[in-house]
């Protein structure tokens, strides 16, 4: 058997930098190092629409990222969209009169959902529903809005 | 063209009767794992053969790839103004296809021929029937080993792959043509999910690693004892793995990235 | 069908062994005992499929019909360890010697000693020296494979054959292509380790001068059937033609020198076109 300490600690060597390899990937490359098993509650809004919205989105309070969307379904009774999030347990002063809003992230980029604090002096908990809610802007509302807003002016104009 | 009829039916049976043949090889070389673990000594030293000898070859073609990645990736980008997800471009594109695939097509052609030809030439010089007679099962003794170290090779000769073109990616992006830093690094962190990107691309190069090995090391063990059905059946081990890697990954990532 | 009638002094007994490759019939109901103790040679015109009976006896191939029974057991009814268990008895030299490529020679020959037992290295060591030492090579053993000759290779592969002191060696034409002295080192060694360790050796080869000036008994083997068999002297004087030609080598005889063709004349003088025709034809005897 043909075998050398030197070929030993090539071997050695090669592992090695294959974890390392591994771990540059799950740390340096992707989200691991942000929201693994960490500790979250459960929070749900009802939404007229959601729009592009899809689980993992993420939820941010002023611009910072605190959790991420769990799941979406329809409510088949009220015609709306329910929007169930996991929020880190970090962040559990957030006011029960917080109102949500569905925004996308620069002009094409995915949605997320973004909350506003209230006033209130009671906080969300595990379960708790955000009553205020407004729906993602869809974009084929705005221009059809654009357009006839257009044509009425042209039409003020003719006058 | 009743004697292609006969031909095309003649080579489909044999088809499916060389993949009964690697199936019963296969679950016998699977078998012989667990004698072969007790002795870490057989599978180190193929280990070196197969993982340590790739690697040079490995991580120069991630470099490259990482380059060119970078480059194109800025010429195309710029025309949409969003030079500054390059990072994200390059990692996504390494994480989820190129790093597994090329690898593993790389792989098919170094080590998975080589394996070959060593097989086979053990087979031609009747060294694997001398050792049936010496009451060794040569398929637990010289496959099985073998078989592990690619198996584990693989993956992290994927992940080495990736590794080195993202940071060629930013040698190119960054340190040439001007990304900014952070947003190289941010925008990738960002876009690139653990579960969905990197551990899909591991389980690829897995995938791609069993396939690999098994290709390689059945077409040795099949083959005519020549010379001649030695060469051939090295060129088989490369095409075939092609193949089968190509296909496999068409099939995995529609699997692993559709919703 | 176990026909366990042999001469209780046959370490290896074949009866009406019969084996095809194909559509050809390379055994047709051939029955050959080996005495212990005693060098048995099978010899016979190239391609009589000579290693092919050592495989069957060795249990790497399976026969048609009949039964092959080494030391009472019947090889082919043996379950996996068994047989494997039968073969560490069993010595086998191939043609090229058939060494492990990626050792060297200590390694080679310590290769069964360290598979099979649980020596520890000391004794491996001394085992393996003894061995290289009865076949003349012992100084040689740090050397790889590839930088030996053919015929060192052989000795290398027969103190392998031996490392686990087994009962019977088969030896797959030991003599082909050696020069006059390995040559005689290797008979003489055949000759002597059968001797020294009371093996049992059996010899297959188309070497008639080295063969029979070892061999307590030949069996002469052609077209799938015994042509002849007995001492070397009664072999020398059997009144078969087949055995007398392949004994003394004669160029035409049972075999013919000529493979069957057209009349010679005819086809020099018919055109090309016919006589390819007739040719083919013919070649279809």
């Amino acid at each position: 058997m043909q075998h050398t300490s030197t070929q030993d600690t090539l071997v050695g060597l090669f592992v090695a930098a294959g974890i390392v390899g591994l771990l540059f990937l799950a740390l340096q490359v992707s989200n691991l190092s942000t929201f693994i098993e960490e500790d979250t509650y459960t929070v749900t809004a009802r939404f007229e629409n959601s729009g592009g919205l899809k689980i993992k989105s993420p939820v941010s309070a002023a611009g910072v990222k605190i959790g991420q969307v769990s799941a979406i379904s329809f409510d088949p009774t009220t015609y709306e969209s329910v929007v169930e999030m996991h929020i880190n347990t970090k962040y559990n002063t957030i006011p029960d009169d917080t109102s949500a809003s569905i925004f996308t992230a620069g002009l094409l980029g995915e949605q997320y959902v973004n909350l506003v604090p209230g006033g209130s002096e009671e906080y969300l908990k595990n379960g708790s529903t955000i009553e205020i809610t407004q729906s993602a802007i869809i974009l084929e509302k705005v221009i059809g809005q654009f357009l006839f807003k257009s044509a009425e002016e042209k039409a003020e104009t003719k006058k | 063209m009743i004697q292609l009829l006969q031909n095309l039916g003649r080579t489909t049976r044999a088809g499916f009767t060389k993949l009964g043949r690697g199936t019963f090889f296969l679950l016998h070389a699977l078998g012989g794992l667990g004698s072969i673990l007790p002795r870490p000594r057989l599978i180190l030293n193929q280990l070196y053969a197969v993982g340590v000898l790739s690697f040079l070859i490995i991580t120069i073609s991630g470099l490259f790839v990482g380059m060119v990645l970078g480059l194109q990736g800025y010429y195309i980008l710029s025309d949409f103004g969003a030079e500054e997800t390059l990072g994200l471009m390059v990692a996504a594109s390494l994480v989820r296809e190129l790093g597994p695939v090329v690898t593993a097509l790389l792989f098919a052609g170094r080590a998975g021929s080589a394996l070959t030809a060593e097989i086979g030439l053990m087979k031609a010089t009747e060294q694997l029937s001398g050792m049936e007679m010496m009451a060794v099962d040569p398929i637990k003794r010289i496959i099985s080993p073998r078989f592990l170290a690619g198996l584990l090779s693989m993956p992290l000769l994927a992940a080495l792959f990736s590794m080195v073109g993202i940071l060629g990616g930013h040698m190119v992006g960054v340190g040439m043509l001007g990304v900014d830093e952070g947003s190289y690094w941010s925008q990738m962190q960002a876009g690139i999910d653990f579960q969905d990107d990197i551990v899909n691309g591991v389980i690829k190069s897995i995938v791609f690693g069993f396939v690999t090995t098994w290709i390689a090391l059945f077409e040795g063990y099949d083959t005519i004892p020549t010379s001649e059905g030695v060469s051939r059946a090295t060129t088989r081990t490369v095409v075939n793995s092609a193949f089968s890697i190509l296909g496999l990954d068409f099939i995995l990532t529609a699997l692993m990235f559709g919703d | 069908m176990d026909n366990s009638v042999s001469s209780p002094n046959s370490l290896v007994s074949v009866h009406n062994l019969s084996f095809s490759r194909g559509n050809k019939k390379i055994f047709d109901n051939i029955s050959l005992e080996f005495e212990r103790g005693k060098i048995t040679a099978i010899m016979g015109p190239s391609g009589t499929g000579k290693t092919t009976l050592l495989k069957l006896i060795g249990g790497q191939l399976f026969p048609d019909q009949g039964s092959v029974a080494v030391d009472g057991q019947n090889v082919h009814r043996l379950r996996r360890s068994e047989l494997y268990n039968l073969r560490k008895r069993m010595g086998m030299l191939f043609q090229s010697g058939a060494l492990l490529t990626d050792m060297s020679v200590f390694d080679n020959v310590a290769f069964p000693l360290r598979e099979h037992t649980h020596l520890p290295e000391s004794m491996i060591r001394t085992l393996v020296l003894m061995k290289l030492q009865a076949v003349g090579l012992r100084g040689a053993r740090d050397l790889m494979p590839n930088e030996l000759s053919g015929g060192m290779a052989r000795r290398i592969a027969l103190a392998r054959a031996i490392a686990l002191d087994p009962m019977m060696i088969m030896y797959d034409e030991p003599f082909t292509g050696q020069d006059p002295i390995s040559m005689g080192a290797l008979v003489h060694l055949i000759k002597s380790l059968n001797n020294i360790l009371g093996l049992t050796s059996i010899i297959v080869s188309h070497d008639v001068h080295e063969t029979a000036a070892i061999a307590d008994y030949i069996y002469v083997l052609s077209d799938g059937k015994i042509i002849g068999q007995g001492t070397p002297k009664e072999i020398q004087q059997s009144e078969s033609e087949w055995v007398q030609q392949f004994m003394t080598g004669a160029a035409d005889g049972p075999v013919h020198f000529h493979y069957p063709a057209t009349d010679y004349v005819d086809d020099l003088l018919l055109s090309k076109k016919r006589s390819r025709r007739v040719s083919k034809r013919y070649g279809q005897l």
